[in-house]
């Protein structure tokens, strides 16, 4: 074992910090307040390698190795959750899955475009009455007669509504998963393509930068060469994903609920009630001290998680740990920092408000905290041969 | 014991819950959304005597006392945190300051039109280095002949930007401090001097007004001062205790709220072939709110029994605003999770619920102040003096 990061990883960091405290700390508000997607931000990521953070060099990705990642989406989570999950989107979703599970020809065509920025990708799998069960969906791929894309065989036709998309409002490019006669089966969707409209913006409490938005398949014809893996994989791709997703998500969690610690640390060092800095109160030296150390059980979860998605084994189970119990310390550390604040904290005109809202989506966004449970459950029951169903 | 409501709180019940489905909850999200107090809602109120629900009726006030006052508060907390609040700041501790505190001449001039509701009132206390320490005030009055003289700027004013009657406390004597040196005064809004200041852009309760007040040697007349000079503070704390005991009512209702959205979602949402009712993790949840929720009536029915009765009070009053602040956001939480992303979203009034629950944590007095105030009163009978 080694806890000590590389000098590279501590040359990354530094320079992800440097990044983030020029490009997004000063956006974050605005892009809060006015709901809006952090595009000028993810410019200038793009510049950086960040949309390609962990694509290979080969397709223009930074290649970032998956602590790096972890540390680069922590960082810009402390600043602006909104931006940090949009690029985790696109990303961890969205790009690595394309690495993953793409034809040569499929990553050559789409992973420089991502990488590049010139296409932001979006992540389709929630429907109305598929949310936490995503092997509901009602989304139809169905072989048209006769067949589409010029007599290729094998290209399908796309019916449904998609909920919950992250990066619908923004994407170039959509990860689509729908029910095909041989199961769930993912679809790599170009924005312009016929039948496919983007709807409906949903109005969140926090997270109000990252465009959710509604998408809409209407007789969207897809050729064979944009299905993304075996019809039937789809389930086990959006899964991959999704685990991949849980790991990235918690160092985003980690990272706002740091910079909360920090910011309301700062204020008790300044605030003075009762002749002294609240800071001298041992209430408030407690709402500090166990937040640190959540942070602190939090960080090596993350990191080791981050870790092990270089090591290519299955994540499912650490995944959920790490994304459960990251959810929890977001929510717990921002609420206590919140009261350190008192009535400041509770004004927009402040950013913890806003840390307060955006980190209450984490119990929620990637698959509820209850499905995470599910999936550490089964692990354990796995072991004395019982078998869970969510 | 006997721990039914007497039937003309009972009836009290019905008449808020009609109006609180007909008339606050249809405008809930719009005054959210628009960040504007709902005037016509409380003109309404004042119309069927809401306003000074808990005041005797010699004062113009409905006679129904503090069990009627948290039923009110109750029931309007249920639909909308934002209208709860207007009328809190209006009656639990502007107009109640009057109440406990006034000559028969000041309640006769200033009670009256307000528990009427002709006549909206605030209470200020806070400014911008004296919040949970609210003894480091530094707005001042300085006695003038027959006049005294106010100087100062106070924040987060609750209905303070609308407030025809606010009761407000100032350093009289900067000598004695807390005990002796603070006095309450009763100003009118236009009062040459008194002016509003900003307003504040807050995570919730959008639908109330929170501003900062400024005195510039505003003068007022000896015969406003509100109780003795220099007992101020102790007159302020005395109504705090009942703003405490009703901000628990409040969250009483908000979780009951948050509580029945629960059990129609869990009946309605289905997932993995079954509503979500079926799911022992939202059985738990459902289980554990319900038990907070019933804890919390009994405390606060309890409290207003009390009040009503003429027995102390403070350290209970204290209890309701923590336990209830803290039920109300958990419970609220819990609903926002099992809504899921829909529970995210501005379309649901969960979300509302959500911004709107964290302030009960803060205000009148932070949680914090509220166990400082708990614990200081067991340990003085114990013999042990505590400083927060």
């Amino acid at each position: 074992m080694d806890f000590t990061f590389s000098e590279e990883q501590e040359m990354f960091r530094a320079m992800f910090r440097d990044f983030s405290a020029k490009e997004v700390a000063p956006s974050a508000e605005e892009i809060d307040h006015e709901e809006k997607p952090p595009l000028e931000v993810l410019r200038k990521a793009a510049n950086q390698g960040f949309l390609g953070a962990t694509l290979p060099e080969d397709y223009f990705g930074a290649e970032l190795d998956g602590v790096s990642y972890a540390l680069l989406i922590e960082t810009l989570a402390g600043d602006c959750l909104s931006t940090a999950v949009t690029l985790a989107t696109h990303v961890s979703l969205v790009a690595m899955s394309i690495l993953e599970h793409g034809t040569d020809a499929q990553k050559e065509q789409y992973l420089p475009l991502l990488a590049s920025g010139e296409a932001i990708g979006a992540f389709a799998l929630t429907e109305p009455d598929a949310g936490t069960d995503t092997t509901a969906l009602q989304t139809r791929a169905t072989p048209p007669t006769p067949p589409v894309g010029g007599g290729e065989e094998g290209g399908v036709v796309l019916d449904g509504v998609k909920t919950w998309v992250a990066n619908g409002g923004i994407a170039g490019l959509f990860l689509v998963f729908a029910a095909a006669p041989g199961g769930i089966t993912a679809f790599v969707i170009e924005k312009d393509t016929p039948g496919l409209t983007v709807g409906y913006r949903e109005p969140t409490l926090g997270l109000r930068g990252v465009a959710i938005n509604t998408l809409y398949l209407e007789n969207c014809r897809v050729p064979a060469a944009n299905r993304l893996g075996k019809e039937g994989e789809g389930g086990d791709i959006a899964q991959q994903a999704l685990h991949r997703m849980g790991i990235t998500l918690a160092a985003a969690g980690l990272g706002v609920a740091e910079a909360a610690i920090d910011a309301a640390a700062q204020f008790a060092s300044e605030r003075v009630q009762f002749g002294v800095p609240v800071a001298k109160k041992q209430a408030i030296q407690n709402y500090l001290a166990d937040s640190l150390i959540e942070v602190e059980a939090l960080r090596y979860l993350v990191y080791h998680g981050a870790w092990l998605v270089d090591q290519e084994s299955d994540l499912t189970f650490d995944a959920a740990v790490v994304k459960a119990f990251a959810a929890r310390v977001a929510r717990s550390v921002t609420n206590r920092m919140l009261q350190v604040m008192g009535g400041y904290g509770y004004m927009e005109d402040y950013p913890m408000a806003r840390k307060y809202r955006d980190a209450r989506a984490l119990g929620i966004i990637g698959g509820p905290t209850e499905l995470q449970r599910v999936a550490v459950a089964q692990r354990i029951m796995a072991s004395k041969d019982v078998e869970i169903v969510p | 014991m006997d721990f039914t409501f007497a039937p003309e709180h009972v009836a009290l019940r019905r008449l808020v819950r009609e109006f609180a489905e007909n008339e606050v909850a249809p405008l809930a999200m719009e005054i959210d959304r628009e960040g504007r107090v709902p005037f016509e809602t409380l003109r309404k109120m004042a119309k069927i005597g809401l306003l000074g629900v808990c005041f005797p009726q010699k004062y113009g006030g409905m006679g129904a006392g503090e069990t009627g006052y948290c039923i009110l508060m109750e029931e309007l907390g249920r639909v909308c945190t934002s209208t709860a609040t207007n009328v809190g700041a209006h009656i639990g501790i502007g107009a109640m300051s009057v109440y406990l505190d006034g000559t028969e001449e000041q309640k006769q001039k200033y009670l009256m039109p307000l528990a009427r509701g002709e006549k909206l009132a605030a209470f200020v206390l806070t400014e911008a280095d004296a919040g949970s320490d609210a003894a480091a005030i530094r707005t001042c009055a300085v006695q003038d002949g027959n006049e005294w003289v106010l100087n100062g700027t106070k924040t987060f004013n609750t209905n303070g930007s609308f407030a025809d009657i606010v009761t407000v406390m100032a350093v009289t004597d900067p000598t004695l401090g807390a005990r002796g040196g603070m006095t309450a005064f009763i100003v009118e809004a236009g009062t040459p001097g008194f002016k509003v200041g900003t307003h504040e852009n807050k995570m919730g309760i959008r639908g109330s007004s929170t501003a900062e007040l400024i005195f510039e040697d505003v003068r007022v007349p000896h015969e406003n001062v509100l109780g003795k000079v220099g007992e101020g503070f102790i007159s302020f704390m005395k109504t705090l205790d009942v703003g405490r005991l009703t901000l628990g009512a409040a969250c009483l209702g908000g979780a009951q709220a948050a509580l029945e959205a629960s059990v129609h979602w869990a009946k309605t949402r289905k997932q993995f072939g079954v509503a979500l009712a079926h799911k022992q993790s939202v059985q738990w949840m459902i289980a554990n709110m319900a038990t907070e929720i019933e804890a919390l009536r009994s405390l606060v029915y309890r409290v207003a029994w009390m009040v009503d009765t003429g027995q102390p009070f403070t350290q209970l009053a204290a209890m309701c605003k923590l336990y209830g602040s803290e039920v109300a956001s958990r419970a609220i939480d819990v609903a926002l999770q099992i809504h899921g992303g829909l529970g995210y979203t501005r379309d649901f009034p969960i979300e509302r619920n959500f911004r709107d629950a964290r302030i009960s944590e803060i205000f009148e007095g932070t949680n914090e102040i509220q166990r400082i105030v708990i614990a200081s009163n067991i340990f003085r009978q114990h013999g042990v003096r505590i400083r927060p």
